[in-house]
């Protein structure tokens, strides 16, 4: 696991994340697996990002802190279901890994890389971002700290530039 | 497709409700868990369309002790598919998910849906690895499948037959932040 990766899993641990929703993605590989292995949190793969968001408002309503994993072309999928923590006021911490940016080689991927953060703001969510390593832990920390007292949206852009280039 | 009367059907499956959660896909069902009698426990969705059955599942998750039950329609269950083959994959066994079928999107014009063309959700949840699935067009066989609904002895799937009638709307609230506050307390959790 990436120095950075560690540091993003212990301000879950911190932060009291019990339930995490996730559509794979590389650069999530290793918090995937922290946290599948943790019997503290509860792993949902999900088929699509957007089930996601209703899964944590759900483990909300029960009593559980949640985050959501995704890639940035993910994003395009959750728009509509965007509306539904803003509706209620409930926290919903999303962690983005992004494609179609700095050193990308798929073009496919170019489009909704680009228009990652408006969309996200065009929803009425909060976007920070981490392009270096030793910036994630306390940007995620304070995004999880926003999104769960102040009962809203905030996602955290993790750039192509930190993750690295994909090798083909 | 004949079937139950929709307000009828909801009002026998919520009947001697005890500790049972209900979280409503938005249009009919939710005005037909409203019209069974507004609860503390209940949930309804305005919007977020495809959304019940992951809220249902997160929920089901994050308290084991208490039943959940999404009542919601058949276009809605369509619209998040793959929320069944999540909710397969989890089995939760404190979770049901009702689909009051009628074929045809009821707030829209009455339109045809899938389920009007073949689909069969029971098919689907079945083979995505739910525990049990009933389909039933009379209101006796609610009766007799009501207790599964607080049991917690196994991820189900209902589905209930339901004429494409359009009863007189009853309208839940709206408020969001109201009803989550509302179901947080009646769950024993702090109001925000």
């Amino acid at each position: 696991m990436e120095r950075w990766q560690d540091d993003i899993f212990q301000a879950m641990l911190e932060a009291r994340i019990e339930q995490v929703g996730y559509v794979p993605d590389a650069g999530h590989k290793a918090v995937i697996r922290a946290c599948e292995a943790d019997p503290g949190i509860e792993a949902t793969v999900l088929t699509t990002e957007e089930e996601g968001i209703p899964l944590l408002v759900g483990a909300y309503l029960g009593g559980q802190r949640g985050v959501l994993l995704m890639q940035s072309s993910g994003v395009g999928n959750c728009i509509n279901l965007l509306g539904l923590p803003q509706l209620m006021g409930v926290p919903l911490p999303m962690l983005v890994t992004m494609r179609g940016e700095w050193a990308e080689f798929n073009g496919w991927q170019v489009p909704m890389g680009q228009a990652t953060r408006p969309v996200l703001e065009a929803m009425g969510v909060i976007v920070y971002r981490a392009d270096r390593a030793d910036e994630v832990g306390e940007i995620v920390q304070g995004a999880f700290e926003q999104a769960f007292n102040a009962e809203c949206a905030v996602a955290v852009l993790l750039g192509q530039k930190l993750i690295g280039r994909k090798r083909w | 497709m004949s079937g139950m009367d929709r307000r009828e059907a909801v009002e026998v499956l919520l009947a001697n409700r005890r500790d049972l959660v209900v979280v409503t896909g938005l249009g009919s069902p939710a005005y037909d868990a409203f019209a069974a009698g507004d609860h503390d426990r209940n949930l309804y969705l305005w919007g977020a369309m495809g959304g019940a059955i992951p809220l249902g599942l997160g929920l089901a998750l994050a308290r084991r002790d208490v039943p959940v039950l999404v009542l919601t329609g058949d276009g809605e269950a369509l619209m998040g598919l793959g929320a069944l083959a999540t909710a397969g994959a989890k089995r939760p066994a404190n979770l049901t998910i009702a689909v009051l079928d009628n074929g045809h999107y009821g707030e829209t014009g009455m339109q045809a849906s899938h389920t009007a063309m073949g689909a069969d959700l029971a098919g689907v949840a079945k083979a995505v690895g739910f525990a049990w699935t009933e389909t039933v067009s009379a209101l006796a066989g609610i009766e007799a499948v009501r207790p599964h609904l607080e049991a917690r002895q196994g991820l189900g799937f209902l589905r209930l037959v339901v004429a494409a009638g359009e009863p007189p709307r009853a309208l839940p609230p709206r408020d969001g932040h109201r009803l989550k506050h509302r179901l947080r307390v009646a769950l024993g959790q702090d109001a925000t």
